[in-house]
């Protein structure tokens, strides 16, 4: 098989409900950083692209290519991984960059961190 | 001479995902994987000791399951926009995991999931400081990041 119309049909349709998930799923992530209220909520959403979202899509590109080539084409589950490894490190920078300004400003945040001035209290907590 | 075998073996396989399954191939990737090692090993890094290694595959499912329940959740709560009463906030959480690898672990887990997301960690006191989008019950985050990831964590790292 070289050609995508002659993809038989359950595999035809298999590969659009996961490439229409995950491609929806990323959709509503990026709707959801666009409408939700505060910076904490929007971190959220992204991560409905980085989660199913890639996985959708990872999958249907895993099926089509398979299909289409007659052998196992799975090297595209290495996007999925690198991408779920990569994003807790921009999404840490973000969070910690937000949680710093809004000690600054005074806002009740709750502390988790020595560098805050509450580390000089016993261990009671 | 290997001294990460499973990095060179996982590098080793990476290229050959890159480019193609042929003997060739096998001997240049197996190359360039053990310099990689070897580079690895300069930086002495923390050498990481799996104790369970079976329970890897458990931790896999559960963490695969909650990912597609909480991407439903999330996306549901998104489409209702505002009609819905929702209240979001942050949450703090004593770990006893300390491990680097299994905090590494936790902290793609929590990431990849949408509806909670690391936001700091206190090395000093082993707390987490977690966000949480739909908090209801803080008692059910509490539970479930501690007896349903962490309790797994500490079995397979320390």
């Amino acid at each position: 098989m070289s050609h995508a119309s002659e993809l038989p049909i359950w595999a035809a349709l298999l590969i659009s409900v996961f490439l229409l998930l995950g491609a929806g799923l990323t959709l509503v992530g990026t709707l959801g950083l666009v409408r939700l209220q505060t910076f904490y909520d929007r971190i959220h959403a992204p991560t409905l692209g980085s989660s199913w979202g890639t996985g959708g899509i990872v999958m249907a590109s895993m099926i089509f290519f398979t299909m289409l080539q007659s052998r196992p084409v799975i090297h595209e589950i290495l996007i999925g991984i690198f991408v779920t490894v990569t994003t807790p490190v921009t999404l840490m920078l973000l969070a910690r960059a937000a949680l710093h300004r809004d000690r600054l400003e005074g806002r009740d945040v709750p502390m988790a961190s020595p560098a805050d001035g509450e580390t000089d209290e016993p261990a009671a907590d | 001479m290997l001294p990460y075998p499973l990095l060179t073996a996982a590098l080793a396989i990476m290229w050959m995902l890159l480019t193609s399954f042929s003997p060739g191939q096998l001997l240049l990737g197996t190359a360039v994987a053990m310099v990689a090692g070897q580079g690895m090993a300069a930086l002495h890094p923390a050498k990481p000791r799996l104790r369970r290694w079976d329970l890897i595959p458990k931790l896999t499912a559960i963490v695969l399951y909650d990912i597609v329940r909480s991407n439903i959740a999330v996306a549901g709560i998104i489409l209702q926009g505002r009609r819905r009463q929702r209240t979001s906030g942050l949450l703090t959480i004593p770990l006893e995991l300390h491990h680097p690898m299994g905090l590494a672990v936790l902290a793609v887990i929590v990431t990849s999931t949408p509806g909670t997301a690391w936001i700091d960690y206190n090395s000093a006191r082993g707390t987490l400081l977690l966000h949480v989008f739909d908090l209801v019950d803080e008692k059910e985050w509490l539970d479930l990041i501690k007896n349903r990831y962490e309790q797994l964590l500490l079995e397979i790292f320390e």
